[in-house]
């Protein structure tokens, strides 16, 4: 059986050796480059460019604008507010206002200077607080409110009268910027005037499909996109690479040469999407012996300058905010909010780490005033099958929920190293005879609504191409890509035991928009599960086919053919033959030997009037539990352990799913511990290179223990469900719960660097005087 | 100027100019594209290659740094212990994306020449200077573990 063993990757070998080739890696005859102008101011009106035409000659240099865009000066994403290059208003530093083309680097970048934009300086906003409904300011519509979501159930004023405790929190989470190893570049290749092809670094080929199109004016069957090995996306190059694709499109349609744009370090920091920054605030009540009783979420989203993503961001923070309890009385309201900074957008986790931030903090917070094991409280609350989420679905198959808990708890050796967090005056006294050095140990448990759900159902449907090869090998290809999250690798799995093909026979071809149908992105923890299903889909009609043409051969009618091993064999006759074999006989008898597969993703509502209905198919949870050290002189916490337990259906590779768990935990990590995007006081990016903003290098790397847990979804391929995300989504907060189980510190903002550590025990001094 | 260098044990004879720098003198002037980049100034080491033996972030060495008749290597080495981390970084599943894989492998190879039984905090030590975005770097742990067993057994 070839599925849930760890075979090797498919693109190992290649990237082991430095073969894999990247976008930068790429030349085309006769290339040309891009540069961009890109406005120095948060908020302007656009008075006048002047293009110095005879400085632009020397150079060599064709210079677009807006009005050079022969199709839409729309980028499409969700809501088509963003215009590729701005016309008459920048909304945030860095926006693209024009493009130069060259015939080198240097040439391009000179030649910006040709371009002069006479701006006026509009009033700007960085504050989604202060920016909900303001008067004057618009940013987005009238009153830069791009998106709301909600969640209502029961009465949540009853529920806080039934509460016997009530625990109220503000918290806020930072811009977070993916930082792949590879920064983001596209080639865009013309045929003349009348066909285009780009290549690029990219997650969703299919959204740089449309907006090249759109940007371009042309029919969408003469746009390709292909995708080149791409370094890294973690959500970066979602929505990205549809801005850069129409910029070296437009590029190559004006000079009609191959245009080739990679983005620096700094250019890709300063100007691409980066997690949305969050300011939540919590009211939890809970019964004495700990039930919870209602929660209230207030939900601010910035969106920065331009909408993008933001509606379905939101949408999944909106529905994880009361996290995988139950809970009669809930009141969620989600704002995104429009700003004068660079558009946020998709994130591992896709708006959900911010508010389980929120809320696995006020988990805790009421277990320690409750004086319960905070396991034990969640325990209490947790979601059972059968049991009913906060936005009314009834989840009623694969919940692994509280078996992650049980084995993250054994892994962690809980029993023995949870005590409640000491008195704070107590660790004061002590670090003043020197002992800095305090142990914690703090947990959160999460879920994670797998594939797009309800806000993104109609880009939910999967398409798939398999052809068998006269050698007995098979080649496939699907619209979903490969991003170093090992896609490759489990679909070949799943290709090879559905067709009993070596799984050394099996080869993924490049992702190349005109070999199957749209196929929505590669997102939302959704590849291996709907390219999966939809793999499956083509090889049952394949082995169709195969069983009509072998049937004869083994003596046996097709219906008593199966699949076993490398073999097909007959029920009923007991004859068999190879599957290679098989296939060499289709060739002979001139047999059909491709198919496409389609699938449609299983279905989903949600009505946000009344904030509920059932928002995804089926939900992933998760424990993760963590163990810090915390120095009270310096602040400095040191993240020893972690245990991430996660019921994933099915591991179609365990290897490669540990290697989820383990990099998203590190991602995680980042996020709760050392990560934040600086912004300069007029809107630009001080933090943007890897040198002032701080990755986890292998010195800050916790060991990190992943734990699989398999309650299979009966509608998955092999039962599997997804991993990409989760494992980044509740490791802050297992994280700061456990600083606080150390020193008795509550942390509400992240990261929790040094210096935010140091001002919370300072602050705590404050209160409770001595 | 030129220069006379030996990479992977072929010599080479080229004129370059003292401000280019090696990392554009590998992939471009010489094709060896294996050398990754990722920020150009030295911080996340995916361009790291050896020079006479130390590792260095090729991104920000100058021609004009490189003394004459160097030897370096890179990812498309034939030396025994790169091909023995390659195989354990397959083996291991300790390459993801694998922008940084060039880059964590020529350090790995530099960490054990010099010190073949690196413990964990060795190892932690001495690859601090390349990023990997996707791993959570444990699987590179046991990749470089797995390579230590088998030099320990040669």
């Amino acid at each position: 059986m070839v599925i849930g063993k760890p075979l090797p990757r498919k693109d190992a070998r290649l990237k082991v050796k430095g073969e894999a080739q990247y976008i930068y890696d790429l030349s085309f005859p006769d290339e040309h480059f891009l540069a961009v102008v890109r406005s120095p101011h948060a908020h302007a009106r656009i008075k006048k460019i002047k293009i110095d035409n005879e400085k632009a000659k020397q150079l060599g240099a064709t210079i677009g604008t807006a009005k050079e865009i022969p199709g839409k000066n729309i980028v499409h994403v969700i809501l088509d507010d963003w215009p590729l290059l701005a016309e008459n208003v920048v909304r945030h530093v860095g926006e693209p206002v024009a493009i130069v083309v060259a015939k080198n680097p240097k040439n391009a970048k000179k030649a910006i200077s040709a371009v002069h934009v006479e701006y006026e300086k509009l009033p700007e906003l960085f504050d989604p607080t202060e920016a909900k409904d303001h008067s004057s300011i618009h940013i987005y519509g009238d009153n830069n409110i791009v998106s709301y979501w909600q969640q209502r159930k029961g009465d949540i004023n009853k529920g806080f009268e039934e509460a016997d405790i009530i625990v109220e929190g503000e918290y806020r989470t930072p811009a977070q910027e993916h930082a792949y190893i590879e920064t983001q570049g596209c080639i865009a290749v013309p045929l003349g005037h009348d066909e285009i092809t780009v290549y690029g670094s990219m997650q969703c080929p299919f959204y740089v499909q449309r907006a090249v199109a759109d940007i371009l004016g042309y029919p969408w069957s003469k746009v390709t996109i292909i995708q080149t090995t791409t370094g890294g996306a973690f959500g970066g190059k979602e929505d990205q690479p549809n801005q850069l694709a129409s910029l070296v499109a437009l590029g190559a349609y004006l000079t009609r040469k191959p245009v080739k744009y990679i983005l620096s370090r700094e250019e890709d920091i300063e100007n691409t999407s980066k997690r949305h920054p969050a300011i939540i605030r919590m009211k939890t009540g809970a019964s004495k012996d700990g039930v919870l009783t209602a929660v209230q979420v207030e939900h601010l989203m910035n969106s920065g300058a331009y909408a993008t993503l933001t509606p379905a961001v939101l949408y999944r923070g909106c529905l994880h905010a009361v996290g995988p309890y139950r809970c009669p009385n809930v009141d969620v309201q989600s704002y995104a909010i429009a700003t004068n900074l660079v558009p946020f957008g998709a994130f591992r986790g896709f708006g959900s780490p911010q508010v389980l931030f929120a809320c696995e903090e006020q988990m805790d917070r009421i277990a320690a005033e409750l004086n319960i094991d905070p396991i034990e409280f969640r325990e209490r609350n947790l979601i059972k099958q059968g049991d009913t989420a906060s936005f009314g679905q009834i989840i009623d198959n694969s919940v692994g929920m509280l078996e992650t808990l049980k084995q993250a708890k054994k892994k962690s050796d809980w029993e023995n190293k949870w005590k409640p967090a000491p008195d704070f005056n107590y660790v004061m006294e002590e670090s003043k005879r020197g002992n800095y050095k305090w142990s914690g140990i703090g947990i959160s448990t999460i879920f994670y609504g797998v594939g797009l759900g309800s806000a993104g159902k109609q880009l939910s449907r999967t398409g798939s191409y398999v052809q068998l090869e006269p050698d007995g090998s098979v080649r496939f290809a699907v619209g979903t890509t490969e991003i170093g999250q090992g896609m490759i690798t489990v679909l070949s799995q799943i290709v090879a035991s559905e067709l009993g093909i070596n799984y050394s026979k099996v080869n993924m071809m490049p992702v190349d928009t005109s070999r199957v149908p749209d196929s929505g992105p590669t997102v939302a923890s959704r590849a291996t599960t709907f390219s999966g299903r939809s793999l499956q889909n083509a090889c049952q009609q394949i082995r169709s086919l195969m069983f009509e043409i072998i049937a004869p051969h083994l003596e046996s009618d097709s219906c008593n053919l199966q699949i076993e091993g490398n073999y097909i064999i007959s029920t009923s006759s007991e004859k068999k033959i190879l599957v290679e074999d098989a296939i060499e006989i289709m060739y002979q008898e001139r047999g059909q030997v491709a198919k496409a597969g389609w699938d449609v993703a299983p279905p989903t509502d949600y009505d946000n009037e009344k904030g509920q209905g059932n928002p995804y198919a089926i939900y992933a949870w998760c424990s993760n539990i963590a163990e810090v050290e915390v120095d009270t002189q310096t602040g400095t916490v040191l993240i020893k352990n972690i245990w991430a337990a996660h019921d994933v259906g099915r591991a179609i590779n365990p290897q490669t799913l540990k290697g989820q768990i383990e990099g998203g935990t590190l991602q995680g990590v980042g996020y709760g511990r050392y990560e934040e995007i600086i912004f300069t006081p007029e809107g630009g990016i001080l933090s943007n290179n890897l040198g002032t903003y701080l990755v986890p290098t292998t010195k800050d790397t916790p060991n990190i223990q992943s734990i699989i847990v398999e309650d299979p979804w009966k509608s998955g391929p092999y039962g599997a469900k997804g991993i990409g995300e989760q494992p980044l989504m509740g490791i802050a907060p297992a994280i700061t719960n456990a600083i606080y189980n150390a020193i008795g510190v509550r942390i509400s903002e992240i990261p929790a660097t040094p210096e935010r550590v140091w001002q919370a025990i300072q602050d705590k001094l404050q209160e409770e005087p001595e | 100027m030129k220069i006379e260098i030996i990479v992977n044990g072929v010599v080479y004879r080229e004129e370059t100019s003292p401000d280019q720098r090696l990392l554009d003198f590998l992939r471009d002037d010489l094709g060896l594209k294996g050398t990754k980049k990722g920020c150009d100034q030295g911080e996340c080491g995916a361009c790291s290659v050896l020079l006479n033996g130390k590792v260095v972030n090729s991104c920000l060495i100058l021609m004009a740094q490189v003394p004459e008749r160097s030897e370096i290597e890179t990812i498309e080495s034939s030396d025994s212990l790169i091909l023995s981390l390659q195989e354990s970084f397959i083996e291991n599943g300790a390459a993801q994306c694998g922008a940084c894989t060039p880059g964590m492998i020529m350090a790995s190879s530099a960490l054990l020449r010099e010190k073949p039984d690196a413990n964990l905090n060795e190892i932690r030590e001495g690859l601090s200077g390349v990023i990997c975005r996707c791993t959570g770097y444990q699987k590179i742990f046991d990749a470089i573990k797995d390579t230590q067993r088998g030099l320990v057994q040669k």
